[in-house]
């Protein structure tokens, strides 16, 4: 089985952020990781080849310093990397970006793509979808757990409230992967070493000039305005018995705080 | 109040590193982080070693990471120390036993070892079989290592050891000791091939299989440092060892002092780790404690004395290391360049962990936080390896060509 793992680096999530002078993003100047369903994705890829066999290859779009996501997958065990690299990728929205890794995909089939859920920084969970849009292929989203099956493989899907949906789908096909499905592994000190010998190839964007021929221009999403949400003061008394006060107060930490 | 950490780079030193480097130490500070942080606080209380994180360490590869074949990942010196610096950012007790286990055991049996001890032990040890102790220090000699009283007899083919071993960090939960002794009688051991006569000719290293009869471990207690790290006296009676069990290379006192070269250098790294946390806590602490005028205790200007120097000291230390590292990947480091080392960043490192205890008032006292155990921690490691005075009279001599000692 042949697997491609989409990766992207994003901003550190408990990093703080900072704004361009524009206001329409991050500054390039933050500490940056792993997207983390990415992280599980390239988990599951590699337990997948640990079980059947094959090869893992992981792709990521973006400027000289998104290699290191390329160098930490290869170093916990992905055979070879594929580095889209240019500024430009930063900006580019789902479709834009969906198209680039379908231009590298035509040129080499694959068995199973995987792809994060969603990223953190835009949080469009749109990649998966479109790209197995425009490679023609099947695709199904927030997938727990992967199974063959046959010829194919059945998937498990998370949906709402708990409830789960199980899908019988042939290859090849596109598969967006959810956080916390498996135990993400380290890079050991030896893998670190090793994956200096393992190819990596680079990709600039002008050799995907027909794919994506506008750039960052080609969008059909555009940010027009990022703010720190202003904070402002609150206090509320919840009236009532205290059976009532604690009810609200149970209600409010589920569906306004969402901490239980 | 849970105070995640955060790293600290004040004058972008991590554009210093290069990729490898940089993952490297996130791998390392991710794996204390998740593996070390929730436990350690009740190892300290306990004064116990967390022993199920042996394997795990070897499966990343932190034992002899330094070191080129049998299972070692051939890191650099500056990944080495960055991996030291995240272990100590944890704690100075399992810094100190990985310490042990590299530049202690492993490094002397393969610079001075035959291939047979090789080929036995390094891959043992590497993947964390089995432990080793280093065994130097006396109860009469600790900084004066040179007059230790254990001795070797040659007795056919074997060699039998006795003495007494003090202050050894594993010694109890030692498979091998790398135990240090002169070797009776000299003159009939000696060959043709060293034919200079210096006092110091005669200590040799020696490889003792801890189930050996008359060999003891009995742990130190009481100790309010390095709790979370095993330490214990060993006592050889008559042990009875291969002649085979000699590290053949291993010639007079300069041979143990390389081990303590490699070890100080990983400790200038871990300390720096251990500063940082202190730092970091107090910083995070003082923006978020208030006290008069509801303002927060980092608006304070004497507070921010203390933050600021502890940041200098920091990035001072974190310099200072990178290169001693450097200097050591390109083979040009030199023993005082490591003295200077060891003692500048453990110094800082203790002064760091006062101030930030003081920031943090009469919560710095209590192990909800790190600070106290990092600050009782450092104690022992200003003593060890070196104390701090010593290495002021190594670079005295160093710099005056005067000995002071
Ligand atoms: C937790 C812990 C773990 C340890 N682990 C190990 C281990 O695994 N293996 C091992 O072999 N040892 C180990 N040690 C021992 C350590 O290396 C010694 O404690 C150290 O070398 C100092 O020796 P000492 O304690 O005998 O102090 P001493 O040598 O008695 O020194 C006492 C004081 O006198 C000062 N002093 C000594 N000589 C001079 C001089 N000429 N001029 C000025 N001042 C001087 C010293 O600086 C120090 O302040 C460990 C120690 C500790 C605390
Ligand atoms: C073991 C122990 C026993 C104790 N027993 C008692 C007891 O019996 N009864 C009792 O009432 N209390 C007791 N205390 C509490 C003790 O008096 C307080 O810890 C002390 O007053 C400091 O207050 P704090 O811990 O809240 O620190 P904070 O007041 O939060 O101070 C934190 C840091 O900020 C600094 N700081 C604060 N304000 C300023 C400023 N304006 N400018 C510059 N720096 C500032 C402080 O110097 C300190 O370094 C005890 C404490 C301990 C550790």
């Amino acid at each position: 089985m042949k697997i491609l793992v989409c990766m992207k680096q994003v901003p550190q999530k408990d990093a703080p952020l900072k704004l361009n002078a524009g206001g329409t993003w991050i500054r390039e100047d933050v500490s940056y990781e792993v997207n983390e369903p990415d992280a599980y994705a390239l988990e599951e890829a590699l337990r997948q080849k640990e079980k059947n066999g094959g090869e893992v290859i992981v792709i990521t779009a973006g400027p000289g310093r998104a290699q290191q996501v390329l160098r930490e997958a290869l170093a916990k065990g992905a055979d070879r990397a594929i580095h889209l690299e240019d500024d430009a990728f930063v900006g580019f929205d789902a479709l834009n970006m969906a198209r680039a890794l379908a231009a590298v995909i035509k040129a080499e089939p694959f068995d199973l793509i995987f792809t994060g859920l969603q990223s953190d920084d835009y949080g469009y969970a749109q990649t998966g979808v479109i790209l197995a849009e425009l490679l023609g292929i099947p695709h199904a989203t927030i997938v727990m757990q992967i199974e063959s099956s046959g010829d194919g493989i059945r998937v498990k899907r998370e949906l709402e409230a708990g409830y789960f949906q199980f899908v019988e789908m042939p290859l090849p096909a596109v598969l967006t992967i959810q956080s916390g499905i498996n135990k993400l592994r380290y890079a050991t000190l030896l893998g670190i070493k090793q994956a200096k010998n393992k190819p990596l190839r680079k990709i600039t964007l002008a050799e995907l000039q027909s794919a994506v021929p506008a750039g960052a221009a080609g969008n059909l999403q555009k940010i027009e305005r990022l703010y720190v949400p202003q904070k402002t003061k609150n206090t509320e008394f919840i009236q009532g018995t205290p059976a009532e006060a604690a009810r609200t107060i149970v209600e409010k930490l589920r569906n306004e705080v969402r901490v239980i | 109040m849970v105070i995640p950490f955060r790293g600290v780079d004040f004058l972008e030193f991590d554009s210093l590193l290069n990729d490898d480097e940089r993952l490297v130490r996130s791998t390392a500070r991710q794996f204390i982080e998740e593996n070390l942080i929730p436990i350690i606080e009740e190892c300290n209380r306990a004064g116990r070693f967390p022993r199920e994180l042996v394997k795990p360490m070897a499966a990343l590869g932190f034992y002899g990471a330094s070191l080129q074949g049998y299972g070692c990942a051939g890191m650099s010196n500056v990944e080495y120390g960055l991996v030291m610096q995240e272990l100590e950012r944890g704690d100075s007790g399992l810094r100190s036993f990985v310490s042990v286990q590299s530049a202690l055991v492993m490094y002397p049996i393969y610079t001075f070892g035959s291939d047979e001890q090789k080929q036995q032990w390094l891959p043992a040890l590497q993947s964390g079989e089995k432990i080793g102790c280093f065994g130097l220090t006396e109860p009469d000699f600790g900084s004066n290592p040179g007059a230790m009283r254990s001795r070797a007899r040659k007795s056919g083919r074997e060699y039998i050891l006795n003495g007494e071993k003090m202050w050894i960090t594993s010694g109890s939960i030692a498979d091998v000791a790398m135990i240090w002794a002169k070797v009776e009688n000299p003159k009939e051991e000696k060959d043709e091939r060293n034919t200079r006569n210096t006092k110091d000719e005669c200590v040799r290293g020696f490889l003792v299989e801890t189930d050996r009869p008359g060999f003891k471990a009995q742990d130190i207690h009481g100790k309010w440092s390095l709790r979370a790290s095993v330490t214990s006296g060993l006592s050889l009676q008559d042990v009875r060892i291969p002649e085979s069990n000699l590290l053949p290379a291993t010639q007079g006192l300069k041979s143990p002092l390389m081990c303590l070269n490699q070890a100080r250098y990983g400790i200038a790294w871990g300390a720096i780790g251990a500063a940082m946390a202190c730092y970091d806590c107090a910083l995070q602490y003082a923006q978020l404690r208030k006290q008069f005028h509801d303002k927060p205790i980092a608006s304070h200007q004497l507070v921010q004395e203390k933050l600021a120097w502890m940041v200098t000291e920091i990035t001072k230390a974190q310099l200072l290391a990178l290169q001693v590292g450097r200097l050591k990947d390109e083979k040009k480091t030199q023993h005082q360049h490591v003295s200077m080392a060891k003692r500048n960043n453990v110094w800082m490192a203790l002064e760091c962990a006062r101030l930030s205890r003081d920031i943090l008032g009469a919560n710095g006292v209590a192990d909800d936080y790190p600070i106290m155990r990092h600050m009782m921690n450092l104690e022992s490691v200003k003593t060890y390896e070196g104390t701090h005075d010593i290495h002021t009279l190594i670079l005295g001599q160093n710099i005056t060509g005067l000995d002071a000692f």
